[in-house]
Formats: C-alpha cells, structure tokens, sequence
C-alpha cells in the first residue's frame, strides 16, 4: 500500500480526478498567475505527459556511470514510468533498453544493480547481449523430425530490446525515445550547465548509497518546489535558523531560456546573526532557542570554486542535482500516476575525499533524504498539497509573487521561476 | 548479516540473562518512543554512540550512507530536539515491536546482538500501516549498572519508504 492511499476518500473517490471525456481542459484565465487542479489530478493529462513529455524530446536522467563502472555492470532505471535497463557493453559504452523481453514482455532485469555477460529472459531465456542485440533463441530451428520453430525469415537483429536513445555528460547519463535531439550541452542551456558542471565536471563520484521513497503529489509539485524560493526561507527552520538561505541575503533562482530547468542558488551569509536578525520576525519557523549540540554537522568545507555555498537543480523532466553545503546527490523522480512519485536518491561523493570528508557528507546527508530535517518537510508539505488539490472543490492555485514575469530572479519572494516552467509545459502539452 | 556482527553466537542457554537484560533495554526504549517522548530517548546512548538507520541495499553493499546518521549523542540530541520543536509533520503515532532477540557476543561489558523490528505507524486519516520492517544490529556497553547502546544499526527491508520516516526508530 502506497502512502498516497488513505482510508477516507480512496485516490479517484472525486470528480476531478476523472474529468469525463467531454472536459473542456481550458488554462484559467489570469494566464500563468494561476495554475489549474486538473493538471495535478487528472489521469488523461498525466497520459499525456507520458507521451509528450517523458517519452518525448527530453533527455531523461537514468543512472550515474560511477554506479556502472566495469564492464558488463547494470542498473534497473526508468524513463518516466517506464522500466529501463542501463549496461555498459564490454567496449566501455554504456547502453539503454527496455526492461521488456522482446518475446511475450517479461521484465527480465529483476536485480536493482549487478554484472552480467550477457541478459536472459527467465520466461523462455531468450538472450540479449549488453547492447540489447537478441542473441539466442531456445529452439529456434524448431525440434528435428517434429517442425516447429522460428519461421526461416525470422532474423534475431529484428527482434532485440527496444533500444533509447543515450548520452552521458561528465559521468551522467541520460536516455531518450526520441531519435532526434538536440545536444545534452544545449538541452541544459549555459545558465544550468555552469553549476551542473561544479558538481561533476573533472570529478570522479564515489557513491555513498541510496534512498527511495514513495511521494503521495504529483511529480511537477517536486519541480515546483525547487522553483520556489519562498518556501524555502519560510517552511525549513534549519534553513532560517542557522542561517543556510535566508531572504534578503544573496540568493538567485536561475532559468534557462525554455523555463523547463532551474538552479535554487544560495550564498550563506558571512555574518549569519544579522542576517537572520534582519527578517526574522516574518518567519515563524525562526527558533532562537535552537543551538547545535554538534556544530560540525553544518560546517561548510569551501570545495567548489563557486559563488554559492547551495545549488538545487531540476533538470527537466526528471532529475534534481543536490549540492547543499557539502551534501551532494541526486534524485530521481519516477512519476506514478497523477498523485503519485517515486523518488529515487543517489547520495554520493567523490573519489578524492579522505575519510572524514566522507563522513563529514553522512553527516550532512541528515539535511536531505526522506528522513532529512529538509527533505521530510518538502515531502510532508507536498503530499498535504496534492490531498488539498484533490479533494477540495476549489479549482486553482494562486502563483502571484513577482507579479507575471517568468524565468530569473534575484529575489526569493517570487515565482517567476514556476510561472516559467508552466509557459514551457504548456507549450509542450497544447494547453 | 552485518559486518561486526557475524559471529558464530555463543550457546543461547548461557546468555539466557543478557538476552532478558536486552528485551527490558528494548522495552523502554520503545517505550519512550511510542509516548512521543523523543527528547528522552538521547538517554539510551553513550556519549560517542553511532545511530544509522539504511536500506539493506545499502548495508549489503558496504555503502555507508544513513536516512539518519549520527556519530555522537550530542547529534542524536540534536535530532530529538528538532522533532519535537522544529520539524514540520503531520501528526502520527507509532508502535515499535522488537522480537528474536539473539546474543551474539559477551566480552567483560559490551554486549552484542540482533533483533528484528516492525515500526507501526497511524497518521490522523489513515490506516495503521508497517513503516518498516527492519534489524536493530546492537553493541551495548553496561555503565552504572545498565545499558547503553554504543552502537545501533538499523537495517531495514522497506526499501520504499513511504513518503518519510519522520519518528526514530
């Protein structure tokens, strides 16, 4: 059982989430300063979004290569929903197939991670090499003297995996149904390629482990989450507390030109106590009485040679890059139905940490994860979201802040960033 | 399996006493946990204690990153103080069953063992749902006459949490 299933008002148990097929999905009026439940709610979009945007021209995130570093190593991945296999070939290329036996279906990957030679089909052990090729058929000429088999035209290179189309870029690697795309360079853009390439350009990652967790919101709530500043210096006291992104001090939300990426940029103010003293009778979630017993999980070691000390980026459609502090990770959204996500974590370092640097990261991983002071928030506060969205009879949000620019800001009070991102889908959905 | 913890057990009649000692260790702290008493619950540790809870995947492959990682009492004291005062949550309640206690090692005063652990937990308008299903990987130290935990490991099967795991385990 999922956490989005409750016991009064089961997922589905309102009209709007099954708008019959005569709803008019017409955008409020007011333009992107509002943004309708449908798009949270109803299955026929969420279809759509399936198709035009997961499986459409997007580069999807689906694995790190420091998870598959050898030969023949794999991962079970996904674009959007759908179950993917990442293998490196014995050449050193790294490759991205369906998880469906090209026979009758079977998900055949079953392992979360592993090295194989080659991947057999449990069902009828078909067998495909780390490319996706069928190689071997069970019978294929049929049993002597009693027929049966293949016909004689079948050709095994007509029958592999379905195979994406794949790109990786500084160890980051990232999967398409779309045959033609343009570069992962220029599907960033410069504004979101810089501090992506703080993280992990030159950089060779050391994975520190994993997390995964069921989100009950719709998969563009987490998006919007990190296009929301606002939130950020008013939901989390361990932020405005101690002084990590406080309003008023120098923060950015980046976008790139289309709207569809963002970066939430922060710089910890030098002097945290006037900083934090200068606004914080507009946030209730201010504690002056909250001190550390151990400071040293918030220290910041300076490793990046960037003007901010926080870098939250959500790379469209499905990867968020985590550099918090010294917290790094990545997370992968795995959308699961209108109000429903998987969210998938990557918590990794690098090759060159000695071994307090890597504990240093544990310990500052306690800010983030679904049971980090930050990140259980965000996802308390989205699922109260979706189950507001969804069983009230109200019909939209309200995204005023900064009034009807879209893209960049300066400030944190503003949500020009969602307003971007939602010009861009719509562009993208026909909406 | 755990690394540390693998040890061919000692004969389960001669550590009969050490292995109620724990299930009254575990009755309390559970116990404390399930009155919503969390900022108590710092007691139960040794000044350096090491707390982790993580994913058998991660423990199976030696990874070393904790949903909560703590390295000293004072950050498991932090984490209880932010539960009770800071943290944003919806409310809930939970139950802690611990059960298959095994002795693993008894050296002078530190105690090592395993058992297993459900975490139930009920939010407002739900239903009373299995949080996770996990192994508690325990040294203990005997100070003043009880038991402290030096280290905790918390291995859990649930590898998809649902939505957050916000109480300790």
């Amino acid at each position: 059982m999922f956490s989005v299933n409750t016991v009064i008002h089961q997922p589905g148990s309102f009209a709007k989430e099954q708008p019959d097929e005569s709803f008019d999905y017409q955008w409020p009026e007011g333009g992107l300063q509002y943004i309708p439940d449908w798009i949270y709610t109803s299955p026929a979009i969420y279809q759509r979004e399936i198709k035009r945007i997961f499986h459409g021209p997007v580069w999807n995130f689906v694995a790190l290569e420091a998870e598959i570093p050898n030969a023949g190593d794999y991962k079970r991945s996904y674009v959007g929903p759908t179950p993917v296999v990442v293998a490196r070939d014995t050449d050193g290329s790294v490759h991205v197939f369906e998880n469906r036996c090209a026979h009758r279906g079977a998900e055949f990957c079953r392992s979360q991670r592993g090295n194989a030679k080659e991947f057999v089909c449990p069902y009828h052990q078909w067998s495909y090499d780390l490319k996706g090729n069928l190689q071997g058929v069970p019978f294929k000429r049929g049993l002597k003297g009693e027929g049966g088999g293949m016909p004689k035209d079948f050709k095994n290179e007509e029958h592999g995996l379905l195979k994406l189309n794949v790109t990786t870029l500084h160890g980051v690697v990232f999967a398409s149904f779309a045959r033609q795309l343009e570069p992962i360079e220029q599907y960033l853009g410069p504004e979101i390629l810089k501090d992506f390439e703080v993280v992990f350009k030159g950089r060779k990652l050391k994975v520190l482990g994993y997390y995964r967790n069921e989100l009950p919101g719709n998969w563009k709530l987490y998006h919007e989450n990190l296009k929301d500043p606002y939130h950020a210096t008013l939901l989390h006291s361990f932020l405005v507390t101690f002084g990590l992104m406080v309003a008023g001090s120098k923060n950015g939300m980046i976008a790139d030109a289309t709207g569809r990426h963002g970066t939430l940029a922060s710089a910890k103010p030098d002097n945290v106590a006037a900083a934090v003293g200068a606004v914080k009778s507009e946030m209730r979630s201010y504690r002056e009485d909250f001190k550390l017993a151990d400071g040293r999980f918030l220290e910041y070691v300076r490793e990046f040679d960037s003007p901010w000390s926080v870098t939250m980026q959500t790379i469209w459609p499905n990867l968020i890059v985590q550099r918090e502090l010294n917290t790094l990770g990545i997370r992968h959204i795995v959308p699961n139905g209108p109000h429903s996500q998987i969210m998938l974590w990557t918590m990794f370092g690098y090759e060159t940490d000695d071994e307090e640097m890597t504990r240093h990261r544990l310990r500052q991983g306690n800010l983030m994860g679904p049971s980090g002071f930050l990140g259980l928030e965000d996802n308390e506060a989205i699922k109260f979201v979706q189950e507001g969205l969804r069983r009230s009879p109200s019909q939209k949000g309200v995204v005023k802040l900064g009034g009807t620019t879209t893209g960049s800001t300066s400030s944190v009070i503003d949500e020009a960033a969602i307003r971007g991102m939602y010009a861009y889908y719509r562009s993208q959905m026909g909406l | 399996m755990y690394p540390g913890y693998d040890m061919p057990p000692p004969d389960a009649r001669e550590t009969r006493e050490q292995r109620l000692e724990i299930e009254e260790f575990h009755a309390d702290y559970c116990w404390t946990l399930d009155c919503g008493d969390v900022e108590r619950w710092p007691e139960y540790f040794t000044d350096d204690a090491v707390y982790r809870i993580t994913a058998r995947e991660n423990a199976d492959a030696g990874l070393p990153v904790g949903l909560v990682y703590a390295d000293s009492k004072a950050m498991i004291r932090d984490r209880a103080f932010a539960i009770k005062h800071t943290q944003m949550y919806a409310p809930r309640t939970l139950q802690h069953l611990v059960t298959n206690v095994r002795v693993l090692q008894v050296e002078d005063d530190a105690i090592k063992a395993q058992s297993n652990y459900l975490l139930l937990q009920t939010l407002v308008d739900g239903p009373t749902t299995i949080q996770q299903s996990g192994r508690y990987y325990d040294t203990f130290l005997r100070s003043g006459g009880k038991l402290l935990l030096k280290e905790r490991q918390c291995v859990y099967d649930t590898v998809l949490i649902a939505n957050d795991l916000v109480l300790p385990v």
